[in-house]
């Protein structure tokens, strides 16, 4: 295998009392699409931070490109891009002028105008930033991390809190830098978008890393467990559906009930046995194979949006 | 050097389109213009021309507001962080504050010149390359402080308090707003450790008084040091992200901008030349002989 294009060892990171990250290894190959998966606070963003230089790890190693990137200087940001969170341009600059700026800044210059058309921005050259909406702003913050064409891209939470209409856009444009073999890490903590556009995923939650591979291998890990989403006439208290032969968790959803069973067969008998103990009645069921959601589950015992 | 331009055009362009910038750069400074002139030198030529010194170090101190609160809205709202990962250091980002100022006040000070001349009519400026060389060490210098201020103060609403309580300072007591020449001989003593009455006196001297610049070592010395020291503490305390604390010794560091204004306060204070010549320009000015002081 080639030299990995990022490589972390045993990160370690401490806020105060907060172990932030716990001895974090990866590596990331060229051409690869990376996912860190996780609930808010696994540290996934203070990972993406210090591989970009912004922060410095207690202890371990992280290299991009084989540079070190508290010391990597101007040959080091030129080699990444970067989609930040917590970041904003000035309110009264143009979407050109951003543009124009960060290629100067780069010392790069590269047909703008080409970049604004490929992310959909062209006819908004003349917006001020604070004129355009959530999807724009990261279309934006997409093209100033490409204009000095990087290496690698670090994409931390690209979709946060965009609607699920224009986070699909913002996936097509990722889609498309894998096409052109950019190498991308990128981290998330909807399901979706590490299954759609991750090559690997690792999960991570409370500063480790608690599973790693392909989209794929990482559901056959849970390969023996279903899903089994059912509705009932009445509520039921979850422990009582819990206990039932074959289940290991159990949550309300917004119109019943999420079961995770080994033996499905046995658990819908026990549902069936107990319903009509309780005078309770099934409306619908519905088995469905594993996510990487229910990898999660399976691994932390809790759901990704707790 | 070209990351810097780059910066600088940035902020220009920024602050060109913020209204509250465009009325303390150039309308403030055109109504103080204004006040001074036709109010209190009641339009007489000599009398404008000797107030004018005063109105120009107040257009050049106002680079001490200028873009320093810019940068700390920079960090506030998480735009320094967007700019920590190109190669731009700090260094290009507080220079460009301070080149920004300068090309942003040029041009009202000089509307004020051509006002001046062509309202009031004031037809002698002394040595007017003296003068520029003033208004240019001004701005620089009232800029880096205000960089320092920027660099001390987590938000906004600080900065501007912080802000507002040294420009009174600058302001009352420098001779800015009212001539030392008012002021009891403890006041006048007690200006000579200001950094703006160095400004002040600075511009007197070479716009009233045509001295040149050779004459005046010690103010020039004290306005490039000023500078020198104070970027190079902003340089020191910049923080990129909102997040950052600064330390108490930090904070002591930036105390030290002081030392070379309170080494020429002790020094003119122990000479006591400048406030008698001052006075001089001052008495000068009732006389029907020359209004132009003794040259030293």
């Amino acid at each position: 295998m080639s030299e990995p294009v990022i490589r972390v060892e045993q990160l370690r990171k401490r806020y105060g009392s907060v172990e932030a990250l716990r001895g974090v290894s990866f590596q990331v190959q060229e051409g690869e699409v990376f996912g860190l998966l996780g609930p808010n606070g696994a540290g996934k963003t203070t990972t993406v931070e210090i591989l970009e230089g912004m922060r410095t790890a207690d202890a371990g190693l992280a290299q991009v490109c084989g540079l070190d990137p508290r010391r990597g200087g101007a040959a080091f940001q030129r080699q990444i891009g970067a989609v930040l969170q917590h970041t904003a341009l000035p309110d009264k600059l143009r979407v050109g002028e951003a543009v124009e700026l960060f290629a100067n800044l780069y010392g790069r210059r590269r047909n703008l105008d080409a970049l604004l058309e490929r992310l959909g921005l062209a006819d908004k050259q003349r917006a001020f930033y604070d004129e355009l909406s959530g999807g724009q702003r990261q279309r934006l913050a997409l093209a100033l991390a490409l204009v000095h064409e990087p290496r690698v891209l670090f994409l931390d939470e690209p979709t946060a809190g965009l609607d699920p209409q224009v986070r699909r856009e913002i996936y097509e444009i990722i889609e498309e830098l894998r096409r052109e073999g950019k190498t991308i890490l990128l981290t998330t903590h909807y399901i979706e978008e590490a299954e759609r556009l991750c090559d690997r995923v690792a999960i991570m939650d409370y500063g480790k890393l608690i599973a790693l591979g392909t989209p794929a291998e990482l559901r056959q890990r849970s390969a023996n467990t279903t899903r089994i989403a059912v509705r009932l006439a009445q509520p039921i208290e979850d422990g009582r559906l819990r206990q039932l032969d074959g289940v290991v968790d159990c949550r309300p959803i917004s119109d019943g009930y999420l079961l995770h069973s080994q033996r499905p067969p046995q658990t819908i008998v026990a549902l069936v046995k107990e319903l009509e103990a309780l005078g309770n009645e099934l409306q619908s069921l519905e088995i469905s194979a594993p996510t990487l959601e229910d990898v999660f589950i399976e691994l932390t015992g809790r759901s990704l949006r707790d | 050097m070209r990351t810097t331009w780059t910066l600088t055009k940035m902020r220009m362009r920024l602050a060109l389109r913020n209204r509250a910038f465009l009325f303390f750069s150039l309308l403030m400074p055109l109504a103080f213009l204004f006040l001074y002139a036709s109010l209190f030198a009641k339009g007489e030529p000599r009398a404008v021309g000797y107030l004018f010194p005063s109105v120009l170090a107040l257009t050049v101190m106002g680079s001490f507001w200028g873009l320093s609160i810019q940068l700390v809205m920079f960090r506030e709202h998480g735009i320094l962080r967007r700019f920590r990962l190109t190669p731009v250091g700090p260094a290009a980002l507080l220079a460009s504050s301070i080149l920004s100022n300068y090309v942003l006040t040029l041009p009202t000070v000089a509307l004020e010149f051509v006002l001046v001349r062509a309202v009031y009519g004031v037809t002698t400026f002394g040595n007017l390359w003296g003068a520029w060389l003033f208004i240019t060490l001004g701005i620089v210098t009232f800029a880096a402080f205000g960089l320092i201020v920027a660099s001390l103060t987590n938000t906004m609403q600080e900065t501007q308090v912080l802000n507002n309580a040294i420009w009174f300072l600058f302001l009352f007591f420098s001779g800015a707003t009212l001539p030392l020449v008012f002021f009891p001989e403890w006041l006048q003593r007690l200006s000579m450790f200001l950094p703006a009455t160095h400004l002040v006196v600075g511009l007197q001297f070479t716009l009233i008084g045509a001295v040149p610049v050779r004459s005046l070592g010690p103010e020039v010395v004290a306005l490039v040091g000023g500078a020198a020291l104070a970027f190079a503490l902003s340089w020191k305390l910049f923080r990129w992200e909102p997040g950052e604390k600064i330390s108490r010794s930090a904070k002591a560091w930036a105390a030290a901008v002081i030392i070379p204004f309170l080494l020429l306060g002790v020094w003119e204070n122990a000479l006591d030349a400048r406030r008698i010549e001052l006075q001089k320009i001052y008495r000068s000015l009732g006389e029907r002989t020359s209004p132009l002081p003794e040259q030293r």
